[in-house]
């Protein structure tokens, strides 16, 4: 057992050498598997961020019902008894004039351009919670409120965030096509280094093979060069992405602040800084894999 | 130890390099092949580690037919011969240490293990004082004997030797020869190809002879 590990903890040894016996080579393989990791790898992150920022916004979806200026506190009384009994609705809220200019003036920082006006601009208005969720019932329920008499105009708040749903679903298969291709890219990159190496070790594998190696130790060191270089590519592109998250939240920090709102992108999570890091060197291992197997049986001793 | 019958070997192209060869070396028997280049000396030696296979007849190391040996199996038949090639082989991106080191370490053995090993076996080569140069600042003879002690690093029982004097002078040859025949004392069953006259003259060994292919009786 301490035999294997001592073997093995050589192996790594020397294979690191062999990485950084040519550190600019080896280096400038490492940040190209670097890069093509991270394009799919950041555009899934834009995607997390995008969808929670979905999640949080539109978790049900709502329709607010804005009355008509003019209308009287008796009509709304009306109305929202009315609305209470109705069947596609499971709660409401109401929201008078006042309240709404209050919440105005403290949410979004006009209290300036709010304290200017004569009159409150804003209608009274109600926040209905429906039962259905299809986008299609919900449409139907809006064009119904909408005709309610004093009504002025029935907002599905949730529409815009069903088509940033789809726009998100076409972002995913994007995602999905540059993951795929980039990962291609990796094994394609690996595949040659290791064909490279083993055309430069030409003479050690066939002496290795003429003094009893077996194949199994001729392979391994390729097999381990090939999965290290994709682990650094990994660790390459969880670099690049972090980098690249933090010089993006110092711009979004400005941003955010002019919207008073508190939003910054997240970065990638253990699990998905796991998983990319063990993808990234499987794709390495699967490269070094197909290279062996392609190259090394051509090379016997004579 | 080692017995060929009837072994042809022809190579892709049709040339026929051995033709019916039979013959017997016993356990810690020391032979010399002798012929004129291109009788058929390195093919035979080839043979016998199962570089080349006969195209027919059999070829028992160890009463077992390494002719049809599996590849799987041949690295374990390797490491049981040490083979001392004519142009060394050595690898010139590490040291002579190094060099000696790799039958250990394909072998999986433990590094102060070997290190106690690979020195013992550059000391009766006569190269302990060597040990961190590069082969390639090594002289012919000097590299012969380090393709010696990686040969016998790993204490195989039959060792075989292609032109291992073949462009040494006679003084060179004779160390080299000397180092032979102390394996030869210790049990070591050693076969050597040569042209060499000189060297057949000086010791009183069985000789086998290859001319064309064939052996001469």
């Amino acid at each position: 057992m301490t035999q294997g590990l001592t073997l093995r903890l050589g192996l790594l040894r020397n294979v690191m050498r062999r990485i950084f016996a040519a550190p600019v080579a080896g280096i400038f393989n490492i940040v190209v598997i670097g890069i093509a990791l991270s394009l799919p790898t950041g555009m899934y992150v834009l995607l997390i961020n995008a969808q929670d920022l979905v999640a949080e916004l539109s978790s049900t979806p709502q329709i607010s019902l804005f009355m008509k200026i003019e209308s009287d506190q008796k009509h709304v009384d009306e109305l929202r008894i009315e609305l209470e009994q109705h069947p596609a609705i499971y709660g409401l809220e109401y929201i008078p004039r006042n309240q709404a200019l209050e919440q105005l003036q403290q949410s979004t920082g006009l209290a300036d351009v709010i304290g200017v006006l004569n009159e409150n601009p804003l209608p009274d208005a109600f926040v209905i919670h429906p039962k259905p969720e299809q986008a299609h019932v919900l449409e139907k329920l809006r064009t119904e409120l909408s005709k309610l008499p004093g009504v002025n105009q029935a907002q599905l708040d949730s529409s815009w965030a069903y088509k940033l749903e789809a726009i998100l679903k076409f972002g995913r298969a994007l995602t999905i096509i540059l993951a795929s291709l980039l990962s291609l890219a990796l094994v394609s990159i690996t595949f040659n280094t290791i064909r490279l190496q083993i055309l430069t070790q030409r003479e050690e594998i066939e002496v290795s093979k003429l003094i009893g190696a077996t194949n199994a130790f001729i392979r391994r060191p390729f097999l381990y060069f090939g999965a290290i270089q994709g682990l650094l590519g990994g660790v390459a592109a969880y670099l690049i992405l972090s980098i690249s998250l933090w010089l993006l939240n110092l711009e979004l920090e400005t941003l955010s602040q002019l919207y008073v709102s508190e939003f910054s992108l997240q970065p990638l999570t253990m699990a998905d800084t796991l998983t990319l890091l063990l993808f990234s060197m499987y794709l390495g291992l699967m490269g070094s894999w197909l290279s062996v197997a392609r190259h090394l049986s051509q090379i016997e001793p004579k | 130890m080692i017995s060929f019958s009837q072994v042809n070997k022809r190579y892709p192209g049709g040339y026929q390099a051995l033709k019916n060869v039979s013959f017997n070396v016993n356990e810690g028997e020391m032979v010399f092949l002798t012929g004129h280049s291109g009788a058929g000396k390195s093919t035979l030696l080839k043979l016998i580690a199962a570089i080349e296979r006969p195209n027919s007849g059999s070829v028992l190391v160890n009463n077992q037919n390494v002719g049809v040996l599996k590849e799987r199996a041949l690295p374990f038949l390797r490491r049981n011969i040490g083979i001392i090639f004519q142009d060394h082989k050595l690898l010139f991106d590490r040291s002579v240490f190094d060099n000696v080191m790799l039958p250990l370490q394909i072998c999986g053995f433990d590094r102060r293990e070997s290190a106690k090993r690979v020195r013992a076996a550059l000391d009766k080569v006569g190269l302990l004082n060597r040990e961190k140069s590069n082969p390639i600042s090594l002289s012919g003879g000097e590299q012969q004997r380090v393709c010696i002690a990686r040969a016998i690093v790993n204490r195989p029982t039959i060792m075989l030797a292609d032109e291992p004097t073949g462009n040494l002078d006679v003084a060179y040859a004779r160390e080299i020869m000397d180092i032979f025949t102390s394996f030869h004392q210790v049990g070591v069953t050693l076969l050597i190809s040569t042209h060499d006259t000189n060297v057949l003259q000086e010791n009183d060994v069985r000789v086998l002879s290859l001319d064309h292919g064939e052996l001469q009786s």
